[in-house]
């Protein structure tokens, strides 16, 4: 999973986070995994209820899985899960 | 006033907070942002216990809300690793914000309040780095009936009297609700606050709030501001009456009490619900010294014209003696009275919209230990 550079403080300094898979796995158990011993990083990424906050995008082959099946969208062995920020603001 | 005394003023914006710091309340130095691009809507200032901890509330668009704290006047935040509040698992909801960070009593140090969007009062009792959700409140029958003011569903005003025992919390919009145990059950009380914007202009609960703060050496005497209308309980919000006669405008959002005197407080009147600006583009402080009965306009040290609004936590008090008075507009500029508004001047401008305001005296040594251009926070 790569991270924007404002969320890398919070997965100590890292870019980069790899989940270990031999089969597709949803996003959502993506995120479980690579969040797990980061919570704060989780909770910038999802709310208590898991869902992913609105301005969170979350780019699975180049689709925003929004457009996708959202957090049930497969990921397959060596696939990048691309985190980047809407440019929404004022 | 003691001369040992520094002073610090928490200035939260729309985009980061500020920190000024005075020897004297009459100058200040100004430091920041910290957490620049996120929202600050609430800043508790916690001096109990011989420490001073700021704690805010911080919302980012992208990345959601949370609480950091510093104990070292804001050289360092941290963040508790699983967040101060979060809603607990079958509640099926979100922090959204966090409006209101409200230290409790010196007598029982370690406990913080805080009220939320969704409508939710929490407590801690280690400081504010844990919050337990007030499920008599969460779980009462009228919640699904409150509504969202325009700045969201907020929970914005939490009293404490000395026992502990009796609560009063004021909500956007569902009106004072009031516990006698603690926050363990809560009922609403309203009777004599008009919600003249609903078909029943006289409900039990569902009148919009503003701010309500308690006076500070008459037991059971509260103040309210509401939308449209100022009141005054003399029997902890059992009945209401208008104390609004006097004032230039009976719409507003901010409603504070001295620290300590009896019959004191002030307010910051706005023209009307359509237009919120100061009466005819006059920004001004109302004082009342006697409960209501009458009110004196304070406007020294503030501009000739002024078109922003004040916000309901944009605005405090600190315990010093005289009383400070602090407020920040719309506009982004702030200002600061050690005099309890007879004069004013101006201590930050060109601000975000300021959103809250907490003011403390601190220990000089905390003071001129601080870094000066404070820390940015990332997310």
């Amino acid at each position: 999973m790569v991270l924007p550079s404002v969320l890398q403080p919070l997965a100590g300094g890292q870019s980069f986070l790899t989940a270990p898979a031999d089969t597709a796995v949803t996003v959502e158990g993506v995120l479980d995994v690579v969040t797990g011993q980061y919570p704060a990083l989780s909770r910038r990424l999802r709310d208590e209820t898991g869902a992913i906050r609105r301005y969170v995008n979350i780019y699975v082959n180049g689709n925003e899985i929004r457009r996708l099946q959202g957090l049930a969208t497969e990921v397959s062995p060596g696939q990048e899960v691309l985190i980047i920020q809407s440019v929404a603001g004022g | 006033m003691a001369t040992a005394q520094s002073y610090v003023l928490a200035i939260g914006t729309k985009k980061g907070l500020w920190l000024a710091t005075s020897p004297d309340r009459r100058e200040w130095s100004l430091s920041g942002p910290h957490f620049l691009m996120s929202e600050v809507p609430s800043i508790g200032i916690d001096t109990r216990d011989g420490r001073t901890r700021i704690l805010v509330g911080v919302r980012s668009e992208h990345w959601g809300p949370t609480v950091f704290h510093s104990d070292d006047l804001g050289d360092t935040w941290n963040e508790p690793e699983q967040g101060a509040i979060r809603f607990p698992e079958g509640t099926d909801a979100a922090l959204e914000r966090v409006w209101q960070i409200h230290p409790d009593a010196e007598s029982r140090p370690g406990v913080v309040w805080a009220g939320c969007e969704p409508i939710s009062v929490w407590k801690s009792t280690d400081g504010g780095e844990h919050f337990e959700l007030n499920r008599g409140l969460w779980d009462h029958p009228h919640r699904a009936e409150w509504g969202a003011g325009y700045g969201g569903a907020a929970a914005h005003s939490i009293v404490v009297d000395h026992t502990g025992e009796k609560v009063h919390v004021a909500m956007s919009t569902g009106g004072v609700y009031r516990s006698l145990d603690g926050g363990g059950s809560w009922e609403p009380r309203n009777k004599g606050i008009s919600a003249y914007f609903m078909p029943d202009p006289n409900p039990e609960f569902g009148q919009c709030v503003h701010k309500i703060a308690a006076d500070a050496a008459v037991d059971g005497r509260l103040y309210a501001q509401n939308h449209h209308g100022v009141y005054r309980s003399d029997d902890d919000a059992e009945s209401w009456e208008s104390i609004a006669e006097g004032l230039p405008a009976d719409f507003g959002f901010v409603m504070l009490t001295h620290p300590r005197r009896a019959g004191t407080a002030w307010v910051v009147p706005l023209k009307a619900d359509g237009e919120r600006i100061p009466p005819e583009g006059k920004l001004a402080v109302h004082r009342t010294d006697d409960a209501g009965a009458s009110w004196q306009r304070l406007d020294v040290g503030l501009p000739g014209a002024e078109f922003n609004s004040v916000l309901r936590d944009a605005a405090c008090v600190d315990a010093a003696e005289p009383a400070g008075v602090y407020f920040g507009t719309r506009g982004g500029s702030v200002y600061a009275s050690a005099d309890e508004g007879e004069h004013f001047a101006e201590v930050a401008s060109h601000l975000p919209d300021v959103l809250c305001v907490r003011a403390a005296a601190v220990s000089p040594a905390l003071v001129s230990g601080s870094a000066g251009p404070g820390a940015a926070v990332s997310a």
